[in-house]
């Protein structure tokens, strides 16, 4: 493992929590409904991180706990009961429900299992019940979806077939671009999990090679490795370099000439170079700080240093597994500050100490940073936008060179120099 | 339980934020987990705000709660004292710390701060957004006041005129995140001061603890928002004697009204009578030919109390238009917006489901929707158009110009808000008859939305009530004819006829609908 400097912290914190990740999953899987049992809180994060309105009727939403169900566990056990008839006699094209576990679920310990077992017994045949949790007492951000894949996998059914298996949610298009190069160097049984209906769950086994997309599925990881599944080490696929290195290591696992690989990424990865020069441009030498949020920080770093040439200040993460992240870990250069957890007002004071031209953060401090004259990219972008793969390169690149480049602009013709 | 798949209204803790971080040195240690961080986005990216809301969370997770998280509430308490600085502390819990009660609040005072700490208890499993704010005004006034011997028994609303000073008042009510507060401020206070008015203190919105303890300094009371304002308005009443306006001056007749009010109050003689009424162009505007066509347009009017009821008024005595739906998701304003519906001839409807709202809406088949931003969605999907007229808050209504809803300008931004989208119904109009010109590019539906190209919004289920299949309902069949001659019907109301025509043909037993048909529907309903 490279020489970079760990460093842990706890305090107040600026993270979302994980029943934030259903606004991905849910466009995954538009035949899945995520049902939060929480509070009005958690109603209204969801519908603040998702910009709701634009839904007719959104297929995700809150059964919200009343002081009557607080009163009797044995009463909230009914009512979610007569919440999710209601919910399944409206929506019947619903195929799989998942009932999600939130901070104040957690608390009083509503055993959200036991009702989905119930539930599915009732409705056999029609819609499958799984749960999960995504609080933000246990889970940051984009851990929902480590919590949401994990609790599908007993729904997985066994094969000994040989097959590559992308896990982690990814675009659809980038999905296929990566299944065309699988093809190309001859890996050709290639699945994704989740899958785009949810009823399309991949079968697994002792044959399947797990190819992970993100670096936030801890639990989905160890719990394939536990069904047989061989979990490939490689880093993410972020940029040219991350890419490369993951579609190797997936030839590797598959005893696939290296020279084949490069045949065909070669030329993919000198156009995504071209493609990147212009932002690195922009983004070369200048110092980066990244605020702990998606989780996908240390990847960023990796790529954002190695390819576009930016120094990095502090690389902050949620949390660091560091079996998940040996590779990208490697790839870093020495001395690389790494902060696991948060204290966001000690992290601030970092921030403003150290000058940075670009910080990534949450979108509660971006405006903030930016009225005191530090550019800022929004983390949440990260999960929505197109970014993996070696063809999305200068997409992701130009999400950082963005701000700058705009920076640039208004400050050169800003009243204060007229 | 309650399945809620959008909220008009947040948590009470996040009312308490809006007070929060309205005013100046204060600073609210919010017991919470971390992911109630989204909170803060609210304000940085609706308001734009270019500070973060003076929030500490003390973030406690799982593996705390087996341990002392008590303990963590004083750290972050501490830490926060020492770094922030408040004046005044505010400290509470929400939802979920509300469960695992540590009582922070008391914890907070046993620490033995010399600044006043404000403990806020806010039901978090059976009370809403504007209802936290009320409460957490009112707490914050009434512990700050409490600091401050009570000089006076009763203050005597007209005491300024021996005291040998102009009169002045108070501004209540106003919070980041409500509607269009920013500038109704600036506007009442033009108007107050073109009286002879000064303005004491302006609160939350702008004021520090220390302007608090000055607010038995003004004569009377404005409380420019009930949801906000009331019951801090009462309490000063009951303890001080002050006495509050109740108008809301949003329209031109209610800004009268409003000003008259604050002259009886404080013995004021009002000069200018006559001057008011030329104050604002919407009289004018209302009056001028071009505006005949607005007479007995149908408007259905949902949002926050104190909106939709003044919302009511102006489009039935101010514009002319015939109400036709009314209602609220505020509970605490129910039964005030009730008696408005009750004036009106119509039931008010009083609901947190936005999918009610909907359903009534397309009941009511108005030509107009005055609403929340949601209410703005689902008029759009009903190719209805719509003007925003209450909170939630949405990025779009936190403008760069200035816009308020009350005073004489408040009535010209709304004349020009909620007359421009009709003129686009009409420009609609007369896409749909030219439509088929060779000049004619599609997606040319300016009052839907922004943008010429349609946004991902216009897919999820858009389609106008006109093209509903005409041979859906019951046993009632459209012939050619009576097709061919609904289609020449405007589109706004086609809606409308279509629906009336049928039920005339299910009541008179026919069998078919003929154009004939249509037309004796026509002259039955006219």
């Amino acid at each position: 493992m490279s020489n970079v400097d760990f460093n842990k912290e706890t305090g107040p914190r600026e993270v979302f929590c994980g029943l934030t990740s259903i606004v991905w999953l849910h466009r995954r899987m538009p035949d899945a409904f995520f049902l939060v049992v929480g509070s009005r809180t958690c109603a209204h994060l969801i519908q603040s991180a998702a910009g709701v309105m634009i839904f007719a009727e959104p297929r995700f939403g809150t059964a919200i706990l009343e002081e009557k169900d607080l009163a009797g566990l044995a009463d909230a056990h009914e009512e979610l009961d007569r919440v999710v008839n209601d919910l399944i006699s409206r929506r019947p094209e619903i195929k799989t429900l998942f009932l999600v576990g939130s901070c104040p679920s957690e608390v009083i310990k509503l055993d959200l299992a036991t009702v989905a077992e119930k539930l599915n017994t009732r409705f056999l045949g029609q819609v499958r019940f799984v749960n999960y949790s995504g609080s933000g007492i246990e889970t940051t951000f984009t851990q929902g979806e480590d919590g949401a894949l994990k609790a599908l996998l007993p729904l997985m059914e066994s094969t000994d077939d040989e097959k590559l298996l992308l896990v982690g949610t990814i675009a659809n298009n980038v999905e296929d671009r990566f299944k065309k190069i699988f093809n190309n160097i001859g890996i050709t049984n290639v699945e994704s999990f989740p899958p785009r209906q949810s009823t399309e769950l991949p079968k697994i086994g002792k044959n399947t090679k797990v190819l992970l997309t993100q670096p936030y599925l801890s639990d989905t990881a160890r719990d394939l490795k536990h069904r047989g599944c061989e979990i490939i080490q490689a880093p993410f696929p972020l940029g040219v370099e991350g890419s490369t290195k993951w579609v190797l290591a997936a030839a590797d696992a598959f005893k696939i000439p290296e020279l084949k690989v490069h045949e065909v990424i070669a030329p993919l990865a000198n156009r995504a170079r071209q493609a990147l020069e212009k932002h690195t441009e922009i983004l070369r030498g200048k110092k980066l700080f990244l605020l702990p949020e998606s989780q996908l920080e240390i990847s960023l770093a990796r790529f954002l240093h190695n390819e576009c040439e930016m120094e990095l200040v502090e690389v902050g993460t949620p949390y660091l597994n560091k079996d998940l992240m040996e590779q990208e870990l490697n790839l870093l250069p020495d001395d690389t500050k790494i902060v696991e957890g948060q204290h966001v007002e000690k992290q601030l004071d970092r921030v403003r100490a150290s000058n940075p031209d670009l910080v990534v953060c949450g979108m509660g401090l971006a405006n903030p940073l930016e009225a005191e004259g530090i550019s800022t990219k929004w983390s949440i972008e990260m999960v929505f936008s197109p970014i993996h793969g070696i063809d999305q390169a200068a997409d992701l690149a130009e999400l950082f060179s963005r701000p700058l480049k705009r920076n640039q602009i208004l400050t050169s013709k800003s009243l204060a120099t007229f | 339980m309650e399945l809620t798949l959008w909220t008009y209204e947040g948590p009470p803790h996040v009312g308490a934020m809006r007070v929060a971080s309205s005013m100046k040195d204060i600073h609210y240690v919010l017991h919470a987990p971390q992911g109630d961080t989204y909170a803060d986005l609210l304000f940085t990216m609706i308001e734009r705000r270019g500070q973060r809301p003076p929030v500490t969370y003390t973030t406690f997770q799982a593996r705390d709660l087996g341990g002392d998280t008590a303990e963590l509430v004083k750290r972050n308490i501490t830490e926060a004292v020492e770094r922030f600085k408040p004046k005044t502390l505010l400290v509470g819990e929400s939802c979920t710390a509300e469960l695992i009660q540590d009582q922070p609040g008391a914890l907070a005072k046993g620490m033995g701060f010399d600044i006043p700490i404000v403990n806020l208890e806010l039901p978090a499993y059976s009370k809403k957004e504007n209802w936290g704010a009320s409460e957490t005004f009112y707490q914050i006034i009434r512990t700050l006041l409490k600091y401050k011997p009570n000089e006076i028994e009763k203050i005597n609303p007209q005491r300024w005129k021996s005291l040998g000073r102009r009169p002045k008042v108070n501004i209540l009510g106003p919070t980041l995140l409500g509607f269009r507060c920013r500038d109704d401020v600036i506007e009442i206070q033009r108007i107050l001061s073109e009286q002879g008015i000064d303005t004491n203190v302006v609160a939350p919105l702008s004021s520090s603890p220390d302007d608090i303890t000055r607010l038995t300094d003004a004569d009377i009371n404005i409380c420019l928002y009930h949801e906000i304002a009331e019951t801090s308005c009462e309490w000063l009443k009951r303890n001080y004697g002050m006495e509050y306006t109740t108008t809301i001056p949003i329209g031109i007749k209610n800004t009268i009204n409003f000003i008259n009010e604050v002259h009886e109050k404080l013995d004021l003689p009002l000069t200018n009578k006559k001057e008011l009424e030329h104050k604002s162009k919407l009289p004018w505007y209302s009056k001028s030919i071009d505006s005949n066509y607005l007479t007995g347009k149908r408007v259905f009017i949902f949002g926050d109390g104190t909106h939709v009821i003044s919302a009511a008024k102006i489009a039935k005595d101010e514009l002319g238009f015939e109400v036709v739906g009314l209602g609220t998701y505020s509970r605490e304003m129910a039964r005030q917006v009730r008696a408005a519906a009750k004036d009106l001839n119509i039931e008010a409807l009083i609901t947190n489901s936005y999918l009610e709202v909907e359903d009534a809406m397309k009941k009511a088949s108005p030509e107009l929707v005055l609403g929340t931003q949601m209410e703005r969605h689902s008029a759009k999907r009903l190719g209805i158009p719509c003007s925003v007229i209450s909170t939630p808050m949405h990025v779009q209504d936190v403008p760069a110009r200035y816009s308020p809803q009350m005073g004489w300008e408040g009535a010209n931004v709304i004349f020009d808000d909620w007359v421009h989208p009709l003129m686009m119904g009409l420009e609609e109009h007369l896409i749909d008859m030219f439509k088929h010109d060779f000049e004619f590019v599609d997606g040319h539906q300016s009052h839907l939305g922004h943008t010429a190209t349609k946004g991902p919004e216009n897919k999820e289920d858009e389609h106008e009530p006109s093209n509903v299949s005409i041979q859906k309902k019951g046993s009632v069949l459209w012939t050619d004819s009576g097709k061919a001659e609904l289609t020449k019907v405007p589109f706004f109301v086609r809606g409308k006829v279509k629906s009336n025509t049928e039920k005339y043909a299910l009541s008179k037993g026919l069998p078919e609908i003929s154009d004939e048909t249509l037309y004796d529907a026509k002259a039955y309903f006219s």
